[in-house]
């Protein structure tokens, strides 16, 4: 069944009243792929966002159980639960691994890179809000060029973000997919696709913070929405080496696949007030080559 | 022959073998580990046991030590039993991971078969892996022998389910790791006796869901029901007790051992000689064993010297030190370890458990075996020698150790 905001569960598993920034996409994208494993999960999560979102002990905004664990070990921690599942003889429990962008790009990769060398059996989520946001947004390995941050503070950062899905495509995992907070439900239908896939799959999730990237908190929606629209945030999955372009991305390629300008969705952004004409410029090659090569691989478009 | 020789099952082991013999027989569930020199053969035979069918148990061959140690902290939050091994680098590597299994209150174990730390690179023996991970919130036990590694890391799972705090059991790389003598093992069925399954606190369940290890403030807090709840600070002195009392568990623990399987470990240091000895060697690990050698010579000469060992670092039996020194005028502390700018860790540890006591003895201190370095007896001999005078000035203290080495 395909989901719609009207069949969607009425269960709540990240409950209101926690304490994330006012507009922050992640407590939207929490929010809906705690439903979609219907709270019949076990969560680890790293230092990052999420972990301010989960409140301060002894009170927490979410009712799943959960594990914290340090920033680099994300992977491991989620192996650790899988084996010790399977070790005492539980069945019928998720496993997800949740951590931002720092945690999955940069401190946590190793651990990650382990887990999935060896098939882990669990889901590992990356939300992306492309820098350090809980400690006051510095540059990650996500963070895209031009963009000012703590560490980029006059020039903007001066390199293109990796691309970690691919670096996760390329462990030959059974599953992987983007999503952007802004399209909950296609988020939701990927993550109840992957609950029932077994190894390791991995789903990056784009997540605008309109407080590190400075942009009105009523607009995160329409941030998103603009970031997939202008190409830099595609939504595809990888089901078995098998990729599909879906929700927004799916559309555009269907209707002759024009993407709006990149300037579109940096304008609206104060992180980005820095960036010359030459490095939109880049910025929009880079976009345009790498929506051709998705293009080129997609397999599901009508003729 | 004899009934308690048909119980016996003697066979030739080195120091990893008996570590993981140890860590079979205590039916570990979940094992994660990472190779490095000279815990690999341990984590190989560990490896061995469980694709041969032999330990039911999840083997994860991890792509790193911090790893190691994160997979253990979280298969034990689901309630398994969890067991790693490593040295050097790899404890050091572990370094977060240590404060937060023990923060996390959980019962792991960990063979740390005992190396030096570079740079430069070395591989062989010292304890300055274990030592400097210290304040890391792990009770620390030194094996003597390969039997002692054996027993220790069984007895590590019962002290550590009892009072709830990871155990870390040390042992001298090569020395031991790589030597074999004779190793009693015990039988599974008498192991089961002695230790029951493990029935965890805590299992992380959906259908009562908890949030482990949220951030936590300095101050207790009031969660959603009205209830006061401990701040950091307090969770911090939980800790704490929990280690000194833990003293009381490993006697126990040790004293029931003695009594399943005739070898005794009722103590947290042992003795040898110290009834009319007015000069003591104190060592840890199998340095003591050679002090035993030193010491005879010693006796041979007329002087009464006698051997404290100390089987228990963290916690450290203050009491049980000053009692055991009582009657000392010399105290010859040997340490293969450094706190740099300082002195060896565990002659700190004996200067401040007799500070305030009656004992006033002489404290000497000398650095020996780093990188591997061997230490003979007649070298140990020769320091306390050379520290018979100061029985005569009366110099209590010196500033700073004394190395045997060629500078």
């Amino acid at each position: 069944m395909k989901a719609t905001a009207v069949n969607l569960t009425e269960v709540e598993y990240a409950l209101p009243g926690n304490r994330t920034c006012p507009g922050c996409a992640l407590s939207l994208a929490y929010r809906h792929i705690l439903k979609a494993l219907d709270g019949q999960v076990i969560v680890t999560v790293p230092a990052s966002c999420l972990t301010v979102l989960h409140g301060m002990y002894p009170i927490t905004s979410v009712n799943v159980p959960c594990v914290n664990t340090p920033f680099a070990s994300t992977g491991a921690s989620a192996t650790g639960l899988v084996a010790g599942l399977k070790a005492t003889g539980r069945k019928g429990l998720t496993v997800l691994a949740i951590a931002g962008d720092g945690g999955t790009h940069d401190i946590g990769i190793q651990s990650l890179s382990g887990a999935a060398e060896r098939q882990e059996d669990f889901i590992y989520i990356c939300y992306d809000n492309e820098g350090y946001m809980n400690t006051g947004n510095q540059r990650s390995g996500s963070t895209p060029p031009g963009a000012i941050t703590g560490t980029t503070p006059i020039l903007g950062k001066q390199h293109p973000p990796k691309d970690i899905a691919a670096i996760m495509e390329a462990h030959g995992l059974p599953y992987i997919a983007t999503a952007n907070a802004s399209y909950p439900l296609d988020l939701y239908e990927k993550v109840r696709k992957a609950k029932d896939i077994k190894g390791t799959r991995f789903i990056h999730v784009f997540t605008p913070c309109p407080a590190g990237w400075q942009f009105p908190y009523s607009d995160t929606i329409k941030i998103g929405q603009l970031a997939t629209e202008t190409g830099l945030v595609v939504l595809y999955e990888v089901e078995d080496g098998v990729f599909r372009l879906t929700s927004a991305s799916e559309s555009i390629a269907q209707k002759g696949g024009n993407l709006k300008p990149v300037r579109d969705y940096l304008i609206e952004q104060g992180r980005f007030k820095n960036m010359t004409e030459e490095q939109i410029n880049t910025l929009q090659d880079w976009v345009n080559a790498r929506w051709k090569c998705y293009l080129e691989r997609v397999t599901n478009l009508q003729p | 022959m004899t009934k308690q020789n048909n119980k016996t099952n003697i066979r030739l082991l080195d120091g990893n073998q008996a570590a993981a013999e140890g860590a079979k027989l205590s039916r570990v569930q979940v094992i994660a580990a990472y190779p490095i020199t000279p815990q690999t053969p341990l984590t190989e035979t560990l490896s061995e046991f469980v694709e041969k069918g032999e330990l039911n148990a999840e083997y994860v061959a991890v792509e790193g030590e911090h790893s190691a140690l994160a997979v253990c902290t979280s298969a034990s939050m689901v309630g398994a039993r969890a067991f790693t091994a490593t040295s050097a680098h790899g404890l050091a590597y572990m370094h977060e991971m240590l404060h937060w299994a023990a923060g996390a209150r959980l019962p792991i174990i960990l063979a740390c078969v005992n190396r030096a730390l570079g740079a430069p690179w070395n591989i062989l023996n010292d304890q300055q892996d274990s030592i400097s991970q210290r304040d890391t919130g792990w009770i620390q036990i030194y094996a003597r022998n390969n039997q002692e590694i054996l027993d220790s890391i069984i007895q590590a799972y019962k002290i550590a389910e009892t009072v709830y705090v990871p155990v870390m059991v040390c042992f001298d790389g090569y020395v031991l790791s790589h030597t074999e003598m004779p190793v009693d093992i015990p039988s599974q069925d008498d192991v089961d006796k002695f230790l029951p399954p493990y029935k965890p606190h805590t299992i992380l369940d959906p259908a009562n869901p908890k949030n482990y290890n949220l951030v936590t403030l300095a101050d207790p807090r009031v969660n959603a029901e009205g209830m006061l709840c401990h701040g950091y600070m307090e969770l911090r002195y939980l800790l704490q007790e929990a280690i000194q009392d833990s003293a009381e568990t490993i006697i126990k623990v040790g004293q029931e051992f003695g009594e399943l399987f005739g070898r005794s470990y009722a103590n947290l240091l042992w003795e040898d000689k110290m009834n009319d000895a007015d000069i003591a060697i104190v060592a840890m690990g199998s340095l003591a064993m050679e002090a035993i050698v030193a010491a005879d010579m010693l006796r041979e000469e007329g002087h009464k010297v006698g051997i404290l060992g100390l089987r228990a670092f963290r916690p450290f039996p203050k009491a049980d030190v000053v009692k055991a020194l009582q009657k000392s005028r010399l105290v010859v502390v040997f340490d293969k370890n450094i706190s740099y700018g300082s002195e060896g860790a565990t002659c700190s540890e004996i200067k401040s458990a007799l500070y305030g006591s009656s004992v006033k003895a002489v404290i000497r201190n000398f650095i020996v075996g780093l990188g591997g370095r061997d230490v003979k007896a007649r070298e140990l001999a020769d320091a306390v020698r050379k520290s018979l005078p100061l029985l005569e000035t009366g110099i209590l203290n010196t500033e700073y150790p004394e190395w045997v080495c060629y500078i």
